[in-house]
């Protein structure tokens, strides 16, 4: 290792956007982007449930594709596009799939939901669930302890078109 | 997580100088972040590889395609020429893991994920793979999930790829380049049992990266399939998987292919078995002899006998769908 290699301990520059906003911060090698998005920027929406990629609560939404955060280094993301659920709605205006969950009750406890909601768009940008039983399959990346799915994957179909015609109107791809 | 330094080289020779037996390659981290929470790994530096610009699928001069070792999981299983020629790589893909974890996760990732089992995570355990000589508690203890083929005194884990499965039918090359330069590895030959060494899933040095997996040109292109068996029905490792590939002319089968995953340290083939198909027409009870004789020297623990008869009646129905083939059955992929 030549002399100037970077040394165990030492915090690396991080430049993002998240939400929208641009950030540049130190992280140290170690720190998840579910613990950078919790403890370092309060973004606190986003769940850390089992922190081993198993449960999906931390689902962020990582250049318009769905990560676990809990499973991703932060120092990785340098010059990433995130999108978590506090970016979502536009002000007072909530996303499709927001709606469509509070319309269909789709959560008890509300501890996954987050998860479910960013899951659900990274699912519609990739455009491959065109029936139910698709849905579930890839929506199988996020448990509900509480076992609301029948009402998730109500929500998620019936936002499913809304987001598609939302993108067509906007003549782009992003839900 | 055990403190760690982080690098990230701009040239494949750089990442490979940086490599020695303290230091791990990273892509996605979807396993190895994991293990290293768990302190199972900890290496004193990370060499994140993402920078390195092994992203395309490219057509090569024989017909094949030449997939970079940083292509997500996801990426791969949708590209159109996977989808269109290589559907049984296509189908074992989607049937692993979770839609955000391929997201994450590369293809020289999937072939480097640790062969595992519950006492390899449990650092308050013995495991000879993760801390050799220690010993190993599965063989005694709780061994639902464990190998049925080719496992040792010293560890009884399964490798839990899927992906791995379809590149071992498929006979795929692995490209990799250390130090000493470059090589490529038949795909059969890339992954080891375990022996007296369980904690060597692979063949790769230290220093040395997979840059590369090389497909042949495309076969079962319609007379494939890739079935999973396991506890619920999505998101969890295989009990038992069959990769299965035929090419049928006339009613005759011309060429075979058949791997298992789920029941060993490595995916399970052996081509003897193969051959035995080839020049017949498929029957079931063809199937049947071909899945005998390939769980022949099946040695079950304690918890795990129900694996022989599962693997068996999965060998015959995944050669059976392939026979059948993926338009007459109404596949998808």
């Amino acid at each position: 290792m030549s002399a100037n290699s970077p040394q165990s301990g030492e915090a690396h520059p991080l430049r993002l956007t998240i939400n929208g906003q641009a950030r540049s911060l130190q992280v140290y090698p170690w720190t998840t982007l579910l613990d950078l998005l919790r403890e370092q920027l309060d973004l606190i929406g986003t769940k850390k449930g089992c922190d081993h990629g198993q449960c999906g609560a931390c689902t962020v939404l990582r250049d318009g594709k769905r990560v676990n955060a809990c499973l991703t280094l932060a120092v990785m993301c340098d010059g990433a596009d995130l999108v978590t659920i506090e970016g979502l709605a536009k002000g007072d205006e909530l996303h499709p799939l927001q709606r469509a969950f509070i319309t269909h009750d789709a959560f008890q406890c509300g501890y996954c939901t987050p998860g479910q909601i960013c899951s659900a768009v990274g699912l519609a940008e990739e455009g491959r669930a065109c029936t139910r039983e698709a849905i579930r399959e890839q929506m199988s990346g996020n448990l509900c302890r509480c076992g609301a799915y029948s009402n998730i994957i109500a929500a998620v179909e019936e936002a499913l078109p809304l987001m598609r015609a939302k993108a067509n109107l906007q003549g782009g791809p992003r839900a | 997580m055990t403190p760690f330094s982080y690098h990230k080289p701009a040239s494949v020779g750089e990442a490979v100088g940086l490599a020695d037996v303290s230091s791990r390659f990273i892509a996605g981290g979807t396993n190895l972040v994991d293990l290293m929470k768990e302190n199972v790994v900890r290496p004193e530096r990370l060499i994140d590889i993402t920078g390195l610009g092994l992203n395309g699928i490219q057509a090569t001069a024989n017909g094949g395609v030449l997939i970079g070792a940083l292509v997500s999981n996801a990426e791969l299983a949708w590209a159109s020429v996977i989808e269109q020629h290589y559907p049984l790589l296509a189908e074992a893909i989607l049937a692993g893991a979770s839609p955000q974890l391929r997201n994450m996760a590369s293809t020289g990732g999937n072939l480097l994920q640790r062969t595992r089992c519950y006492y390899f995570y449990d650092t308050g355990t013995p495991c000879n793979k993760r801390e050799p000589g220690s010993g190993c508690p599965a063989r005694t203890g709780l061994n639902r999930i464990h190998a049925i083929l080719g496992a040792s005194d010293a560890c009884v884990a399964t490798h839990p790829s899927d992906m791995c499965v379809a590149l071992a039918a498929l006979e795929a090359v692995v490209h990799v380049q250390g130090r000493a330069g470059k090589r490529q590895i038949p795909f059969a030959d890339f992954h080891r049992l375990p022996g007296d060494a369980p904690e060597r899933d692979n063949q790769l040095a230290a220093d040395e990266l997979i840059t590369a997996l090389e497909l042949p040109p495309p076969t079962f292109e319609d007379h494939y399939r890739y079935l999973k068996i396991r506890d619920r029905a999505s998101y969890a490792f295989a009990l038992v998987s069959v990769a299965a590939g035929l090419n049928l002319n006339g009613g005759v089968i011309q060429d075979a292919r058949l791997a298992l995953g789920g029941v060993a340290h490595k995916p399970w083939r052996d081509p003897a078995v193969e051959r035995t198909l080839i020049g017949q027409a498929p029957t079931q009870a063809l199937f049947t002899q071909a899945a005998d004789a390939l769980l022949q020297g099946a040695e079950p623990l304690a918890h795990n006998g129900f694996k022989v008869p599962l693997a068996q009646r999965a060998i015959v129905r995944a050669l059976s769908d392939a026979a059948l083939g993926a338009k007459a059955r109404g596949a998808t992929s």
